[in-house]
Formats: structure tokens, C-alpha cells, sequence
């Protein structure tokens, strides 16, 4: 931010040392340091150990090494519900990608009824995961749903979407496409809409065509934009789990048992903490390296400002 | 330019327009139809629920769905649940932000970068890794099935205290320095300057979480066990599952849960829209 400057002192050991900012912070960093920094290091250290779900203070739960990290990653169970989250997140984040960067093109185009339109697209992404999962369970209701009305009213075969083993995961991803799409499309909009329209006159005087300015200005300039959303909905989609609990509760056939969903059942479930908190810091791994891999790979050409 | 080719210019530009109105108003309806046929079937007598093919309107408007869904699960009870979770945790997450962005942005105390570092880096963390560990600390304070265990750890966000910090950078020191002289301490630059100033600011944060709150499913689906305690989402979850096939029933739950937000989303649509494209922040 250009403004950030404006104070000057910033980090200036010589300038007086105000130790109110230390109270001043206290009631979040507190708050922060037990309820989110710790349990972060508490579900490592539970990672190594064999972990009861109702473990009393100052019971000790026997170590056990990385045994529960070896059971992660030689699990069949695990392995499936790995394969089948990578399968969401392949499914999901080029299709929310890919449609909300045509609908911010589209609402940048200086049409009438741009809020109508925007409001229509937003308003999925307010809506509640389970709110969505019931709502697209209903659509997709095999006997009486309005998707199979409408592929039989255009003579298209209908299908039993969440009851088949090959069609339920697509429809988790055509709902979870639908409730994400808005949220893309209005962090387009506002790179657009950042983009200075002298660069597209110039690039027309020299006779560039629609397609070359979209190549060449609006794709460059919209880049950091397109990669933060690239990496938050990379981090979000490992993390699916509520239209998964609503839609199929992993089923049929743990077709679409994703890696959340299969920790909460070892955690929740089978009270297995241990393990299910080896599975959190595996998930966490995966994220991080997947973000580290595209941070190495378009990072470079996104310059963040602070 | 001859007039001739502008009058084709313009035509072309009419078409043009068209098409992408087309183009836009279909899309538009894919978003749309699916809430349209959610309401359509929470006005169905169950009857016609089951009717190939299915009508797209109600036959005759049947109310009573949503009597019979509140009185099926306690919603009201969820409801108020709900909001008293979503209202404390944003109350007083717009208060420990405000204190921690102000120290932040206008404080000179040793370490002060640093700190706000570490919350930063915080923020890259998935949610999802710490429950179980989170869980633990909530059992061994006592808090399972607390209405605490829902708003305490929510209270303190690294996010809003980023948010805020980044806003009260841009506000001008000269009207800080003016009340200073006039004899405010800080307690009063916070609160007769600097919130005054951040409205806009706040307002968005405010809404967010509460949307984040009022929305979330998993952490009361861990946390939460008697049903006079859940949430509306929760409750809301838990009733698909007694009633699986009443869809009449199930879509007029599914409309209460999701009539507030809407309707908090048509009013403050703009600090929505602002908050995500400056934020990116994910509703």
C-alpha cells in the first residue's frame, strides 16, 4: 500500500518505545497463542503418539513414533480418499477458474445491469456449505430431481447422479464449481478494473487485435490476481468437506471420501486422534508443497505489495 | 467517419450487446434456478413433491411446510444459537482487532514487526490442521458442547487484525496528533478518531465473520453434542438426516437457514464486494 508510509517511525529503535502496544495486543495474541497457534503444535506432537479421543490432562498416551505416519502413508483407505481429493481439486479449480475469469471479461464490458448480473452470481458464495449440499442433493435427486427433468425435457439420458459410483464425485464438483465461481469472478473484476485503459488504446492505435490486448495486457496485468486465486482455491478444495458430509457422506462406495471427511471419521468416529492428527499434518504437507511448487513456478512473475 | 459505416458500427455494437446479454442472462439462470426450485419445493404439498413430471411452481402455496420444519427440529432454538454465536464472536473480534491493528500500525514497541509477522504467517495455515488439536485444549478446559467453545477461539483473528492494520495505515496522523493536543490518551484516539474514520472497514470485517460463523459446519459438528446447542447449520445437517425424503420439509429448512445471510447480503452488498476484492478473502 503506497499510504504505508505515512508513518515514519516505524521500527526506529531511537524513537520512544511505547509499551501500551504490548497491551494493546494482548487480548488477541492470547487468544491467537492458545486457539490457534498451540493446538496447531498440540496435533503435531498428538501425530506421535497413540491418542484415545478423551485423553485427561496429565494422562500420558503412549508414543508410538512415526508409526502413525508409516500407517498414513501405507493405508488403502487413505490412499483412496487421497486419489479421490486430488480428483476434486483437478475437477474444481481450472472449471471456478476458468468460468469466473469469462464472467469478470463479461461484466467488464460496460453493459447495463452489471450489479443484477454480479448479484446473481455472488449469491451462492454467501450461502452456506451444507445450504448448497442439500440444495444440489435435491437437483440432483435421481427419481425426482430437476437436472434429470431437464435432461429428459432435451431428450438427453438421465442419470443417478449421487448414487453411482462414476457421477457422484463430477456432481460434488458441478456444485462446488457453482458455489465458487462468484468469488473468482469478483476478484477478477477488481484487476480489470485496475487495469489502466490507455494500455488498450495504445495497443490499438498500433493495431492489436482483441485477442492480442487479452494476451498481452489483460493477462500479464491480471496475473497476481489470477494466481492468488489459483492458490486459495488449491488450499480450499483439499480442505472440501461440508457438501461432501451433506451430498454423498462420502458414498457410494467411498466414491467420494476426501481426506477431511476420512480424518473426521478417524477422529470423530473411531476416536483415533493419533492418527487422525498424523493425516492433518499429511494434508498439511501436501498443501504446503503444492503452494511452494507454484509460488516456484509463477511466483516470480507476481510481485506482492505489503 | 462516413455515417454509413458508424450506423453499422452501431449495429454491430447493438449485437454484440445482445449476445453477451444473452450469454450472461443463461449463466445468470443456472445460478439462479437452483434457489428458485428450492423455494418452488418448500411451497409443495408433499404430495406433489412426488408428481413426474415434476412442476416448476407450487400448485397451491403451501405455508405450512415451514410451520411443520420448525416444529420437526427446534430452528428457532438454532437460530437464536446461531446468532448469539455469530454476534459475540463478531463483537469481540472487532474489538481485539481494533486494539491489535491500532497497536500495529501506529505503536512503536520492540518486536512489534515481528509479531505481526508471525500472525501473517499464521494465515497460510489450513484450518483443518489444528482441529484435532484444538479439540483437545477445548475438552481439557471443560469446553465440549460450550457455547465457549464456539466463540472464544473465534475472538481473535489474524486475518481481521491484517485487514484492519492495512486501513488504519492509510488514515491521515493529523487528526491523531490533533485530539492528542486537545488531551485524548489512546483509549480515546481509538475510539472518538480512528473508529469513526473505519467505518467502512469494520463494517466489512464485521459482516465476514459473521457470514464465516453463521455459516461454519465442521468445527460445531466436532464440538457441539446436545441438540438444544447446535446451530442452524448444524441442526440443519442433522434434520436431512432424520428426514431425508420429506424434501418439502428439508427445502423450507434449507430456505431459514439461508434467509438471513441473504438477506444481510442484498443490504451490505457493497462491503461484500469491497471486502473480496481487497481482501480475497473467501466467503
Amino acid at each position: 500500500m503506497g499510504e504505508a508510509k505515512t508513518e515514519k517511525s516505524r521500527g526506529n529503535p531511537r524513537v520512544r518505545q511505547d509499551w501500551s502496544g504490548y497491551l494493546f495486543i494482548l487480548p488477541a495474541a492470547a487468544i491467537f497463542s492458545i486457539f490457534v497457534a498451540l493446538p496447531v503444535l498440540f496435533t503435531f506432537y498428538i501425530s506421535f503418539h497413540d491418542w484415545p479421543l478423551l485423553a485427561a490432562p496429565g494422562q500420558q498416551p503412549p508414543y508410538v513414533g512415526l508409526d502413525n505416519y508409516r500407517r498414513v502413508l501405507t493405508d488403502e483407505e487413505f490412499r483412496r480418499s487421497f486419489i479421490n481429493t486430488v480428483y476434486y481439486v483437478v475437477g474444481t479449480v481450472p472449471a471456478t477458474l476458468i468460468i469466473a475469469l469469462m464472467l469478470a471479461l463479461l461484466l467488464n464490458t460496460g453493459l447495463r445491469g452489471i450489479t443484477w448480473y454480479r448479484t446473481a452470481f455472488f449469491t451462492p458464495v454467501v450461502t452456506a456449505g451444507v445450504a448448497v449440499g442439500l440444495l444440489w442433493r435435491w437437483v440432483f435427486n435421481t427419481d425426482y430431481g430437476l437436472l434429470n427433468y431437464g435432461l429428459k425435457a432435451i431428450g438427453l439420458p438421465t442419470a443417478a447422479w449421487l448414487d453411482s459410483v462414476h457421477l457422484a464425485m463430477p456432481a460434488i464438483i458441478i456444485a462446488s464449481v457453482w458455489k465458487g465461481v462468484g468469488w473468482g469472478m469478483v476478484i477478477f473484476l477488481a484487476g480489470l478494473q485496475g487495469i489502466p485503459e490507455h494500455l488498450y488504446e495504445a495497443a490499438r492505435l498500433d493495431g492489436a487485435s482483441g485477442w492480442k490486448q487479452f494476451r498481452h495486457i489483460t493477462v500479464p496485468l491480471l496475473f497476481p490476481a489470477i494466481f492468488f486465486v489459483l492458490i486459495m482455491s488449491i488450499i480450499g478444495s483439499f480442505q472440501v468437506f461440508d457438501l461432501v458430509y451433506v451430498m454423498t457422506g462420502g458414498g457410494p462406495l467411498h466414491a467420494t471420501d476426501v481426506i477431511i471427511f476420512y480424518l473426521y471419521q478417524f477422529a470423530f468416529q473411531r476416536f483415533q486422534l493419533g492418527y487422525a492428527a498424523a493425516v492433518s499434518y499429511v494434508l498439511f504437507a501436501v498443501i504446503f508443497l503444492v503452494t511452494l511448487a507454484q509460488m516456484r513456478v509463477f511466483g516470480r512473475r507476481v510481485q506482492y505489495e505489503m | 467517419m462516413a455515417s454509413g459505416t458508424s450506423k453499422a458500427k452501431k449495429r454491430r455494437d447493438v449485437l454484440k450487446k445482445t449476445v453477451l446479454h444473452v450469454v450472461l442472462i443463461t449463466l445468470a439462470a443456472a445460478m439462479v434456478i437452483p434457489f428458485l426450485w428450492m423455494i418452488s419445493t418448500s411451497l409443495k404439498r408433499p404430495r406433489e413433491i412426488y408428481v413426474w413430471p415434476p412442476t416448476l411452481l407450487p400448485q397451491e402455496i403451501f405455508w405450512s411446510n415451514y410451520l411443520k420444519s420448525w416444529s420437526a427440529a427446534p430452528f428457532g432454538r438454532f437460530y437464536l444459537n446461531s446468532l448469539f454465536v455469530a454476534l459475540s464472536v463478531t463483537g469481540g473480534q472487532l474489538i481485539t482487532c481494533t486494539f491489535a491493528a491500532y497497536a500495529f500500525a501506529r505503536l512503536n514497541f520492540r518486536g512489534r514487526d515481528t509479531i505481526f509477522l508471525i500472525f501473517l504467517a499464521t494465515l497460510m495455515i489450513p484450518a483443518q490442521v489444528a482441529i484435532i488439536g484444538l479439540f483437545q485444549i477445548i475438552n481439557w478446559i471443560g469446553w465440549v458442547d460450550s457455547y465457549y467453545a464456539l466463540i472464544v477461539p473465534g475472538v481473535a483473528s489474524a486475518f481481521g487484525t491484517f485487514l484492519l492494520r492495512q486501513f488504519f495505515l492509510t488514515l491521515p496522523t493529523e487528526l491523531e496528533d490533533a485530539a492528542r493536543i486537545d488531551g485524548c490518551g489512546r483509549l480515546g484516539i481509538i475510539r472518538h478518531v480512528i473508529v469513526p474514520l473505519s467505518v467502512p472497514a469494520l463494517a466489512t470485517l464485521g459482516i465476514f465473520t459473521f457470514m464465516g460463523v453463521w455459516n461454519d459446519f465442521m468445527w460445531p459438528l466436532v464440538v457441539m453434542n446436545s441438540q438444544e446447542h447446535f446451530t442452524v447449520q448444524l441442526g440443519l445437517a442433522i434434520f436431512r438426516d432424520a428426514r431425508s425424503t420429506e424434501w418439502n420439509l428439508l427445502m423450507a429448512g434449507t430456505v431459514t437457514a439461508t434467509l438471513p445471510i441473504l438477506i444481510v447480503f442484498f443490504f451490505a452488498q457493497r462491503y461484500f464486494i469491497r471486502g473480496i476484492a481487497l481482501t480475497g478473502l473467501k466467503g
